[in-house]
């Protein structure tokens, strides 16, 4: 991407400030969060590196198009309150992207620095002014009522893209209801992210930011079951459906029933969203495990391994082709490595073994080796013949993605389903077939990341204010 | 919050929850359940929608006190409320005019089993009601289950009412009656269902299973409720939790459902309520 930079040549500063951890050794012990977050010095040091390009190449590659370089001046000059203020505008969430978005793909993949490695920390100095606001209590005075449209909006899941369309939509004076399945809101924020890697009172002080907008949540309403679709339509003028990830998916090798099997849905709902951590102060039963074996290489594999450790396991990262495929984020990857988390790299699972009372007792694996790249351009693994091995464990966890979730798709007629049990939904404006159903996340593109659905909340949301303004479809 | 209307001890150990939940009542349909919670940090468990009233939208379940959750349920009273109660989740039980139905009950079956027979008995079906316990003391909603069955019968351990023994009765009572049964249905604990399962197969009678399996989030997403039904792999939240018992892996529901067993007593030992310590 072509960058330009400010008339007068300015030396260029490739030192990105380094954000403190929790020493490995320790972090691994506790499930407090990683990363510490810059100081005010240290965001405003990072900040005074950006070069304030006049076409700037990280807005671009943000999903929801926050205006980055204004809200690093802000830093700049100290005025914090305005940079979180220009943050809010396009991001609801940003203590959460902050931290979870994979920027070195995003906004710092198009910094005029990445290519020689100096990209500025933009998701730190977000992160930095998300956690700036909360130090000084949230601040509603910075947005200005809207005036009522009296149109009501019934958003269905409370995860990453629901809350995004809550939070447009309330900003624009429509009525926002969220109906969440779950005991709490959040989504995959709440049920899936670790607490070490995404503390959950952040979580929570982003959806009560969103409810004193005005936005209602209402939990542990099961919609499609406790209510459908079609009753919700008579009620509300828009319907945007945010339900997340359904099933999990397992390899069709034998012995996935036997106890000790999880998926990665099972194993991190038990721990972060029932705090299973913390058993048997709370009544969530957990398993001791000794030695646990993470069948993947994404994000969610990492978080596993990484809650399996800090209870105590050894922990084994399974991936059938090597370090460079890993689709996880570097930085989750490196956290994993300093942790001690052990990654058996070309290994192939061939069966889950079990004793005489059904308990895991290992994995029976294959070794591999790369061969030819293929239509994803990774190069392929192939098995080498007689290297089956068998690797002890007392547990397996499934971090190979899941299909959408099945309950609006398999209750709601006039909605098209795609192959996959997606829901179809419009590129570009999140709209689907049925008159008045928007729909984006992880049900519509099955498993992706957290500021994907958000960016499909913010084009949903666009086109659903539309819409509300004249009540009439596009 | 939920508000609790009234918590009985229905017989030892059993407990009747009504709970306020208009929504859930106004959707509910037989053979569905909820998932609950006794307090916000806690487990989530489901259990069966044994009764519900649409119009003054409460719902009734009806569970064993058996672990850490179903023991603070059994303590409730009314005017307490419980952080959550989600549902109707999973598929209703699959109704129709069969002709003549059997419908097996035993522990907290024998209010599961009430809403499905009450259903059947409105399509015409002929309904033969079967409620088995180790003692006579241990059965309760009789009149309940009596207004929506042509026929009652009772099996106990001790012989104390009804035929003695257990559910392997099931075998001669099908023979002996007379026009035939065209399809059972049994509610219970995994060896009701599997013995019952026993007795039907041979003669043949379609006969179907509401199956109990751990689950956490009830809607699709965990997994932790997979059971394997005629060689397949399926999702009891949503794929059931209605199966043809003669299609389901007894030995491996039984044992992913005893996975916690262990842990269910360290929380017994260590989270008894303060007024009860």
């Amino acid at each position: 991407m072509e960058n330009s930079t400010s008339p007068a040549p300015k030396k260029m500063n490739l030192q990105r400030v380094e954000m403190s951890k929790q020493k490995p050794e320790v972090r691994r012990q506790n499930f407090d969060e990683v990363a510490f977050g810059y100081t005010p010095e240290e965001a405003m040091a990072e900040a005074s590196r950006c070069l304030d390009c006049k076409k700037p190449g990280c807005v671009g590659n943000c999903p929801v198009e926050v205006n980055i370089p204004d809200f690093i001046r802000c830093i700049k000059a100290g005025d914090f309150a305005e940079g979180i203020r220009i943050i809010r505008q396009k991001n609801c969430l940003p203590a959460v992207t902050g931290r979870v978005c994979p920027q070195e793909e995003q906004c710092e993949g198009g910094c005029v620095f990445a290519k020689r490695g100096g990209q500025i920390a933009i998701g730190r100095l977000e992160r930095f002014l998300a956690d700036w606001e909360a130090s000084q209590g949230i601040n509603t005075g910075s947005i200005k009522k809207p005036r009522p449209t009296g149109r009501k909006v019934a958003v269905i899941g409370g995860g990453p893209a629901g809350l995004t369309v809550a939070g447009d939509l309330i900003q624009l004076g429509h009525q926002v209801t969220v109906y969440e399945a779950l005991h709490k809101v959040g989504g995959v924020l709440v049920y899936g992210i670790p607490e070490f890697r995404l503390p959950k009172r952040i979580v929570r002080r982003e959806v009560d930011y969103l409810t004193s907008l005005g936005v209602e949540m209402v939990t542990s309403y099961v919609v499609g079951k406790t209510r459908t679709v079609d009753s919700l339509l008579e009620e509300y003028d828009a319907i945007f459906v945010g339900s997340g990830a359904g099933l999990p998916w397992f390899m069709e090798i034998p012995g996935n029933n036997l106890n000790g099997v999880y998926s990665a849905n099972e194993y991190l709902t038990r721990m972060n969203l029932m705090k299973g951590y913390t058993f048997p102060s709370v009544q969530t039963p957990i398993k001791q495990h000794h030695r646990v074996a993470v069948i993947g290489g994404g994000n969610v594999a990492m978080d596993c391994a990484r809650t399996a450790l800090r209870l105590g396991a050894e922990a084994h990262i399974v991936y059938r082709r090597s370090r460079q495929e890993l689709p996880a984020r570097l930085e989750e990857v490196e956290n994993a490595e300093e942790e001690g988390v052990i990654f058996d790299f070309l290994t192939l699972p061939l069966a889950c073994l079990g004793n005489e009372n059904s308990w895991v007792t290992g994995l029976s694996c294959q070794k591999m080796e790369l061969g030819e790249p293929d239509a994803s351009g990774r190069r392929s693994p192939v098995a080498i013949p007689g290297s089956e091995f068998v690797m002890p464990v007392d547990a397996i966890i499934y971090a190979i993605g899941n299909s959408p979730n099945p309950l609006i798709p398999s209750t709601t007629p006039g909605l098209a389903i795609g192959r996959k049990g997606n829901i179809e939904a419009e590129e570009a404006t999140g709209k689907t077939s049925k008159a008045r159903v928007w729909a984006g996340g992880d049900v519509v593109t099955g498993a992706a990341t957290v500021i994907l659905a958000m960016g499909a909340g913010r084009k949903a949301a666009r086109a659903i204010h539309r819409y509300l303004q004249t009540l009439e479809e596009e | 919050m939920i508000p609790v209307l009234e918590r009985t001890m229905v017989a030892p150990n059993i407990h009747n929850l009504r709970l306020q939940a208009p929504d859930v009542a106004r959707s509910a349909k037989p053979g569905q359940f909820v998932i609950l919670q006794a307090e916000e940090d806690g487990e989530r468990i489901p259990l069966t929608i044994s009764d519900w009233d649409a119009e003054k939208g409460d719902i009734t379940v009806v569970f064993m006190q058996v672990g850490a959750t179903t023991g603070k349920l059994a303590l409730l009273k009314a005017g307490d409320s419980i952080p959550t109660a989600a549902g109707p989740l999973g598929n209703p039980m699959e109704l129709g005019n069969f002709g003549t139905v059997i419908c097996v009950g035993g522990c907290y079956g024998i209010a599961s089993i009430y809403p499905i027979a009450r259903a059947l008995k409105e399509m015409n079906n002929r309904v033969i009601c079967v409620v088995e316990a180790r003692s006579s003391f241990l059965f309760y909603w009789q009149e309940k289950l009596r207004k929506t069955s042509d026929e009652m019968i009772f099996i106990t351990r001790d012989g104390s009412l009804g035929r003695r023994g257990h559910i392997n009765n099931l075998g001669s009572i099908i023979p002996s009656i007379k026009g035939g049964v065209d399809r059972v249905i049994i509610n219970g604990c995994n060896y009701v269902m599997m013995r019952g399962c026993e007795e039907t197969r041979p003669l043949g009678i379609k006969t179907i299973v509401s199956l109990n399996t751990l689950m956490i989030d009830g809607t699709g997403m965990c997994g932790v409720c997979r059971v394997t039904v005629n060689g397949s792999n399926k999702f009891a939240c949503v794929d059931g939790p209605h199966f043809d018992g003669h299609e389901v892996n007894w030995d491996e529901l039984s044992s992913r459902r005893q996975a916690y067993l262990r842990e269910e007593t360290v929380t017994l030992r260590t989270s008894a309520p303060e007024k009860e310590r």
